[in-house]
């Protein structure tokens, strides 16, 4: 019997457009048209200023914990810009700067952040999944988003979300092989931030990249810089086609990092190094994306502060108007509403005992 | 039924099939995806020739992955198709137990009640057959502790034909337990058998004596054991619940204030069981109504084991029910 070689027929690519330098390759520079590089920019300097201030209203006491996102905006921004209105988005949970861009609104996400149940109100016809916590676990409805897509006879496509460690669940491994095996229209994007709360990558996977997983279920793999908001887009601009053509997902790396804690709760500083940390703040998403629009002549100092301005006042609105909200939402009695399209009677018992527990107990309704 | 209505002959799993068959008729939006449900059909072939008389994209093979097509039938639900997702046997779904727990059950309050999750998830459930300690357990009562979803219970031939297209109307995440013991279960259907609620429970034979609450494969242990006790002088009152989630308190509490006696007989295991639930249920709304306390009577807390004699001697049995009856009856 032979030892003979098996070749697989596809190879693993790296794309890099835009250093971390702010030099551009010219030859694999997209063409993306003025208005939306500045749409891009806004849509990532949104993240991030919104991202600090969730951060400075959760020291202050004024949110609760929540996952920062800081670094990681490129990666986001420059894949569901690819998404039309009727495509689905299917998030993991550290994805506020995309779902910002898909039309959440920052109150929306201040109230989710603070525990309202009226946080988590997804508008109607939006279709966008909620944050996936259970980690992994949105890659199937993805997966099931896209067999409907395709049994249906659309265009539509999917494109869901998750972290390095996600792709170590067995959820990664089911979701993708059965995409492929249906060759359902989703594009996985794995932000691979290089940690897992305390789990770095090199103890996630003894694989070189997470991009080549994607041979071993037959279908595309391709690992970008993820900071680097040009090569996001065109890895995605790349397997929206694909997808929308019939041809199957797509697994896209981004290689990012998680340049905060893990989640507010989280001191990074237990387990891993400040040298680290500082390496990948001088790969800053948005500050080589500012020099390549300024090399373009789309971005003078006097743009870049409106732009800045405009972001900080509709922040500012939003605090102030979901702090003026939580003042009147947060009806502890809505537990109950959302769990079946009818109440059982044996619910409507325990939400009546609830009701007169409340009445009884302090008059009124504690909001907040 | 009504003699006059023309009844013909099937079997538990032909009334499965045709609930399938009649639902992917009548909506292109339902499909049947699960193990070996395509040319195999089905490991328990309820689905055998649906196949090739619905195609592939309808009858839908997956890889070996619950999680895997549990998770995507609830996207397939969420971008408008109405699933039926078949797991092989209970045991195996505890491999989608996050996906239906935190996920089919939660994404209605996840999404601020904006998507319902309208799936159908269909499994075969309990033992008698000698398939042993990974196959063979009754795990739906414990899936009727998870708020979210429906629990239902199929024991008779209507049921099995009927419920099936009322769970696809349902716009949340109903599970079907079909006993594995009830698939060759053969008896009469009217020709015109079709959708039946699944809301309430139902009285199977009327008594004055004692209520026994049960419900799927145990409802002909309670039967049988009812028709012997009849010869001795004792009316036996038989409830078949039907649905476990939610439960129908109404039905049995009214049988009870006219028996004034419960027993529960459940092929679950005891210990914070479904029976335990219908028992607090009992002293909390009935309890003045009882003569003597409610009883129960379940499965032994083993694995099910795989020696025949083993495997009937943990599970229910009609002379303990007899036995158990009879000591209520006389000193209650
Ligand atoms: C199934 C599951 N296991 C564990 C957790 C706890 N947990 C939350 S986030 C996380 C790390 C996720 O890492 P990664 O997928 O890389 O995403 P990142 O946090 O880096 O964005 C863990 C272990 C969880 N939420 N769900
Ligand atoms: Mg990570």
């Amino acid at each position: 019997m032979p030892r003979s070689r098996i070749d697989i027929p596809e190879t693993i690519h790296y794309l890099s457009i835009l250093d971390e330098h702010g030099v551009l390759d010219t030859e694999l520079e997209p063409q993306i048209d003025d208005k939306t590089l500045i749409a891009l920019y806004s849509a990532m300097l949104l993240g991030r200023r919104f991202d600090e201030r969730m951060l400075d209203l959760q020291r202050q006491g004024r949110i609760g914990t929540f996952p920062p996102i800081k670094g990681q905006e490129a990666a986001q921004i420059g894949s569901i810009f690819q998404l039309k209105s009727t495509d689905w988005f299917v998030p993991a949970f550290r994805e506020t700067a995309a779902e910002i861009w898909r039309g959440r609104s920052l109150e929306s996400i201040l109230l989710y952040y603070n525990g309202f149940n009226e946080g988590t109100i997804i508008p109607a016809d939006q279709r966008d999944l909620p944050m996936a916590v259970p980690v992994g676990s949105q890659i199937l409805h993805a997966t099931g988003l896209g067999y409907a897509a395709r049994y249906r006879g659309t265009d539509e496509i999917v494109m869901t979300y998750f972290g390095d460690g996600a792709t170590s669940e067995g959820d990664f491994h089911e979701g993708l092989n059965c995409a492929a095996v249906y060759q359902a229209p989703v594009i996985f994007i794995c932000q691979n931030n290089q940690w897992a709360i305390s789990i770095p990558l090199k103890q996630q996977t003894h694989s070189a990249t997470i991009a080549q997983k994607a041979l071993a279920y037959g279908m595309p793999g391709i690992q970008v810089d993820g900071n680097d908001v040009l090569a996001v887009y065109t890895a995605a601009q790349e397997a929206a086609e694909r997808a929308r053509n019939g041809d199957g997902p797509t697994l896209i790396e981004c290689v990012t990092y998680r340049v905060m804690m893990h989640t507010t709760a989280d001191d990074p500083s237990r387990y891993r190094d400040d040298e680290e940390v500082e390496r990948w703040r001088q790969k800053d998403p948005l500050t080589r994306f500012a020099v390549y629009l300024q090399n373009k002549g789309l971005l003078d100092q006097s743009r870049e502060q409106e732009i800045e301005t405009e972001v900080l006042a509709k922040i500012q609105t939003a605090v102030d108007s979901a702090e003026k909200q939580m003042k009147t939402l947060g009806e502890p009695l809505d537990m109950f509403n959302h769990l079946y399209a009818k109440m059982p009677p044996s619910l409507q018992c325990q939400k009546e005992e609830v009701r007169q527990y409340l009445a009884n107990n302090t008059g009124e309704v504690h909001h907040g | 039924m009504s003699g006059a209505q023309s009844a013909r002959k099937t079997s538990y799993r032909e009334a499965v099939k045709e609930a399938i068959r009649e639902a992917l008729q009548k909506d292109e939006r339902v499909f049947l995806m699960g193990e070996d449900v395509g040319h195999y059909g089905g490991c328990y072939a309820v689905s055998k020739g649906l196949l090739a008389e619905f195609g592939p994209e309808r009858i839908r093979d997956t890889p070996l992955s619950e999680g895997g097509f549990v998770g995507a039938g609830i996207g397939a639900a969420l971008g408008g198709l109405r699933p039926i997702v078949e797991v092989m046997t209970v045991n195996f779904s505890l491999l989608a137990l996050d996906q239906i727990l935190n996920n089919a059950a939660t994404l209605l309050h996840m999404s601020g009640g904006q998507f319902n999750v309208p799936l159908v998830i269909r499994m075969a459930t309990g033992a008698g057959k000698q398939l042993a300690a990974q196959h063979a357990h009754s795990l739906e009562g414990w899936y009727a502790h998870i708020p979210g979803i429906r629990v239902l219970s199929p024991a008779t031939l209507e049921d099995a034909r009927g419920m099936l297209w009322t769970a696809l109307q349902d716009p949340d995440p109903v599970l079907i337990f079909e006993n594995n013991t009830l698939y060759n279960m053969e008896g009469n259907l009217s020709e015109t058998a079709g959708p039946v609620d699944i809301d309430t429970a139902r009285i199977r034979r009327s008594g004055s004596d004692i209520t026994l609450i049960t419900y799927s494969a145990s409802l002909y242990k309670c039967l049988d054991a009812a028709t012997a006790l009849a010869g001795e002088g004792i009316e036996v009152e038989v409830i078949d619940l039907r649905s476990l989630r939610p439960l129908d308190d109404a039905t049995y509490l009214e049988s009870i204030s006219r028996t004034n006696r419960a027993l529960i007989v459940d092929e679950g295991w005891r210990s914070g069981g479904i029976s335990a639930e219908i028992s607090a249920r009992i002293m909390e709304q009935g309890f003045y109504d009882l003569d003597t306390p409610v009883e129960r009577i379940c499965t032994a807390e083993v694995p099910i084991p795989y020696a025949r004699h083993m495997e009937e001697a943990a599970l229910p049995r009609i002379d303990t029910i007899i036995d158990t009856v009879k000591r209520m009856v006389r000193h209650g």
